[in-house]
């Protein structure tokens, strides 16, 4: 039965892992803005048509 | 959504309207511009809305209003944007062109630079605009794609909610006077206000989230270890596990009360030092008990402790405070006349005119004020011809006309031409902005500690610790010191309140929401607790009772004749005076037919006459009528803003220009007076007194030409008698007195425009619902008093369990979340059977739309703009 100690520290390391996740996320901003994602997903990305869109310009900074 | 659908050659337009060929065609392929449409209804392509005969502009097939919205059109063309046009019907926005180009030169300046910036390294920089034109879709897709039309301009990230855009830019290939340039020519003119100079974000909902996150996973992974001594699995698996079990949720529980419940000690010492029983204390002392007793049980290896209730405990606590604390983030509850003031104006110098900030103004600057904009300042007018509208700032309703040497004071809006200012006071000192000196402004609203759950968590601390005293007593009486340790420690624990301290936010948060959705926006739901036992009601007259953007016209005298009043349109076309806009608006009919005008005269605070098309036509006071020969008979008028109207020296009656009451007010103001003691506080002069007597009823007092102060004073007055009074107003005048009311409620057209800074943010139609609303936050109150019972019931039972010293983990491990579960579905299911009740969940749906189409349609909030 002892092996059970060791599932249980790995399924905590494995829950661990999501919380960090989850902190990581939050500290990020994810969750500050819950409207715009959904409006933003109903955009696909233009479809690039030949010789109609000249080359767009790379935007210099990410 | 819409397609463009180009299928008539170019040989088949002659004679066709041109907003027939393009139109949009939505999924069922009906085409917008059907044929036979009238020309009157063409719509421009780029904003949609309708073209006026003349002013539209037709471009490679496509129909536009104006000028800038051709631009806009060809600017994104070019750039490969076209698809702007397919995620919305005609989703744009009306583009005024600008006069100059200079309007945002003031942001190049270093100091404002620095303090809009988010972020500056030199190589890259991040600002946040706000941009109320942001309405849909296609809109967030357009500005995230700013870099295509600027090298300059890096990512840009739009929050709808708020509606702000966050752009990265590259300050060495594009200023950020140019990134608002930009902004301006695509129809997203950013608006930049005072307040946009220090800003600061709230972490608090960021926090709050981690607590939770913590709490939760901490919780669920102790009940699992706990899991085994539930079902008695210790008798064959031995020691091992309660031992490793026991030390793994001790330090699984550790962050969770250090970090997660961090608010309930704070908040709980706080209370102790200012010797006030707050319901943090309880909640402080049993979640400290609950950790000991663990700790001491599973260290001496006799017991596994409560750590899953400690846990749990905690994770209901803090989702409870989240539920309450639903945040409007469009909505600024916290706004002071900073955020009315422009950012910028514009400065006329021995070099010319510049646009600088405000912040920059000094006194004896010169600074021109064109129509529609605000006075930043204290100034005086040394020219040009000076018509204030002050119905914002101190609730005159009619424009004040002004003369040279005359001063204005800041927050007036110019109406009419320019005028050229000097500044006597910075606009930090001005007599407006003074008000928020006053005491009112300094003292912290949010954290009141005289809440119903306060005043029942008192009694109910005293009782516990009664108990859990007697308990002591009792058991050491008896005889068993180890039994009366042991019951103490169990009273304090059980008696945690949970389900009390959860019975007020969900309650009050459900209020909350079913609010909202009406378009009546809470800053948190203790409002809803302060409006149940408010019993006097103050308001302001102009724009909160009255409705100031649509009012009420009456005529007297002989009716005009149908030419005769296309006369008298033609003459108030040609000013700018309010009454002489209400007049042409009332009376406009043929839109169409020019008459011609010669001889335009006017004079400020008397009248104008004119010679349209062939007739003397003469409209303003009295005495200018008399001073231009017009006879005849002037009939009676009631009380208002009368304008005189001559025809060829002949008296052609009376038009009388009144604030309308908002729909419904009459009614409102009925079922009101029986409840509540009434008072008008109005900074507009006596001139409507009787009608607001008899609309308020006799026993209410009545206040004309109080100053912002005064409004303050008065209701401080009223709350020094014992009164609790909620102040509803509109005006940056009403400031004052909704901060010093018990509770402030601010009347806007339209939400997310500027209001002052209140507890409540009430779209403007819904004012006639105040009375179910103060009926509903009172049966609202009474909710939480029966969550109360509730729980005090719960309380009783484990309080007699534990007291008789039998409290076992499993018994709390149920009773804890039995007894939340149920006051939580209580709170939510009566409230919201509460709000049918009163008559504010019936159309529900409707009414969502209602409040979402005030804040994201097409409409844009009018906003101060620079």
């Amino acid at each position: 039965m002892e092996v059970i100690i060791l599932l249980i520290l790995a399924s905590l390391l494995l829950a661990g892992g999501f919380l960090a996740v989850f902190i990581w996320a939050s500290r990020s901003g994810q969750f500050e803005d819950t409207t715009t994602p959904a409006m933003r997903m109903l955009v696909d990305d233009p479809a690039p048509k030949a010789g109609s869109i000249r080359q767009s310009p790379k935007p210099k900074h990410p | 959504m819409g397609r463009w659908t180009r299928t008539l050659e170019p040989a088949a337009l002659a004679g066709v309207n041109a907003g027939e060929v393009v139109g949009l065609a939505d999924g069922s392929g009906v085409l917008s511009g059907e044929s036979g449409s009238p020309p009157a209804s063409t719509t421009c392509d780029h904003c949609g809305e309708p073209c006026k005969d003349g002013a539209s502009m037709e471009s490679e097939g496509h129909v536009f209003c104006c000028q800038g919205c051709q631009t806009v059109f060809s600017l994104l063309q070019a750039s490969g944007l076209e698809d702007f046009y397919q995620l919305g019907e005609r989703p744009g926005r009306r583009v005024e062109l600008a006069e100059d180009g200079r309007r945002w030169e003031f942001l190049d300046d270093p100091t404002v630079t620095r303090q809009l910036l988010d972020f500056d390294n030199g190589k890259l920089a991040k600002v946040t605009f706000h941009v109320p034109a942001i309405h849909c879709v296609a809109c967030v897709w357009l500005l995230e794609n700013l870099f295509r039309l600027n090298p300059g301009i890096g990512k840009s990230r739009v929050n709808f909610a708020r509606r702000e855009v966050a752009i990265t830019y590259a300050p060495e290939v594009v200023r950020l006077s140019g990134v608002a340039t930009l902004m301006e020519r695509i129809g997203y003119a950013p608006v930049l206000t005072l307040a946009a100079l220090d800003r600061g974000q709230a972490p608090g909902v960021r926090r709050l989230g981690l607590q939770i996150g913590i709490a939760g996973f901490a919780f669920g992974n102790i009940m699992l270890f706990s899991l085994p001594s539930y079902f008695g699995l210790d008798s064959w698996s031995g020691p091992l596990f309660r031992t490793w079990f026991g030390a793994l949720s001790l330090l699984l529980a550790l962050p969770v009360l250090i970090y997660s419940a961090s608010d309930y000690w704070r908040s709980a010492l706080a209370s102790l030092r200012q010797r006030v029983l707050t319901l943090d204390v309880p909640i402080a002392a049993g979640l400290a008990a609950l950790y000991l007793q663990s700790a001491w049980e599973i260290l001496g290896g006799f017991g596994e402790g409560y750590l899953d209730s400690t846990a749990g405990l905690i994770f209901f606590l803090l989702c409870g405070r989240a539920f309450q604390q639903k945040t409007h983030e469009h909505l600024g509850f916290d706004r002071d006349y900073r955020g009315f003031f422009p950012l910028s104006v514009l400065r006329r110098t021995a070099r010319g005119d510049e646009s600088v900030s405000i912040s920059q103004v000094q006194t004896g600057d010169c600074l021109v004020v064109r129509n529609g904009e605000l006075v930043p300042a204290d100034a005086r007018l040394i020219g040009g011809e000076g018509l204030v509208d002050y119905s914002f700032v101190t609730g005159e309703s009619d424009p004040v006309p002004c003369v040279i040497g005359d001063h204005v004071y800041a927050g007036g809006r110019q109406v009419g031409g320019a005028i050229e200012l000097e500044t006597v006071k910075p606009v930090s000192q001005s007599y407006l902005t003074s008000l928020w000196n006053d005491e009112a402004f300094r003292k912290q609203r949010d954290n009141s500690l005289e809440t119903l759950t306060n005043r029942y968590s008192r009694r109910f601390t005293v009782i516990v610790v009664c108990i859990a005293l007697a308990a002591v007593t009792g058991w050491l009486v008896a005889g068993q010191p180890g039994r009366a340790l042991k019951a103490f420690t169990s009273v304090l624990i059980v008696a945690c309140p949970c389900a009390l301290a959860l019975a007020a936010p969900f309650t009050l948060g459900t209020a909350q929401r079913v609010l909202a959705r009406l378009g009546i926006f809470l800053r948190n739901g203790q409002v809803v607790e302060n409006m149940a036992v408010v019993d006097t009601l103050a308001f302001d007259k102009t724009g909160t009772l009255t409705d100031t953007e649509a009012p009420g016209l009456s005529r007297h005298g002989e009716p005009l004749e149908p030419n005769e009043s296309a006369l008298v349109t033609a003459l108030c076309r040609q000013s700018t005076h309010p009454y002489a806009r209400r007049i042409a608006a009332a009376l406009g009919t043929a839109p169409g037919m020019a008459l011609d005008v010669a001889g335009f005269e006017e004079v400020p605070g008397r009248g104008m006459k004119a010679i349209v098309a062939g007739r003397q036509v003469v409209a303003g006071s009295k005495a200018w009528m008399e001073s231009h020969g017009v006879t005849g008979d002037w009939p009676e008028v009631p009380a208002g803003s009368a304008v005189h109207v001559g025809i060829d020296g002949r008296a052609r009656g009376v038009m009388v220009l009144s604030n309308r009451l908002r729909p419904r007010v009459d009614q409102l103001m009925e079922s009101l007076s029986d409840r509540y003691e009434l008072a008008l506080l109005s900074g507009d002069n006596a001139h409507e007194r009787d009608r607001f007597q008899s609309l308020f009823g006799d026993r209410a007092r009545l206040h004309f030409n109080l100053s912002p102060q005064d409004k303050l004073a008065f209701i401080k007055q009223l709350q020094a008698g014992g009164r609790k009074v909620m102040m509803v107003g509109d005006g940056l005048n009403d400031a004052g007195a909704l901060r010093q009311g018990d509770v402030g409620i601010a009347v806007v057209e339209g939400v997310g425009k500027f209001s002052p800074a209140s507890d409540v943010i009430l779209d403007s139609p819904r004012i006639s619902n105040l009375g179910s609303v103060l009926e509903f936050s009172r049966r609202t109150a009474r909710v939480v008093r029966a969550g109360f019972m509730i729980s005090g019931a719960y309380n009783v039972i484990g309080v007699s369990i534990a007291a008789a010293g039998i409290l076992s983990p499993v018994i709390c491990a149920i009773l804890m979340p039995l007894s939340s579960v149920t006051v939580v579905l209580f709170a939510v299911g009566a409230t919201r059977w509460t709000a049918r009740r009163c008559g504010l969940a019936t159309t529900a749906v409707e009414k969502t739309e209602g409040a979402l189409g005030a804040s994201a349609g097409r409409v844009p909030a009018v906003e101060p703009a620079t």
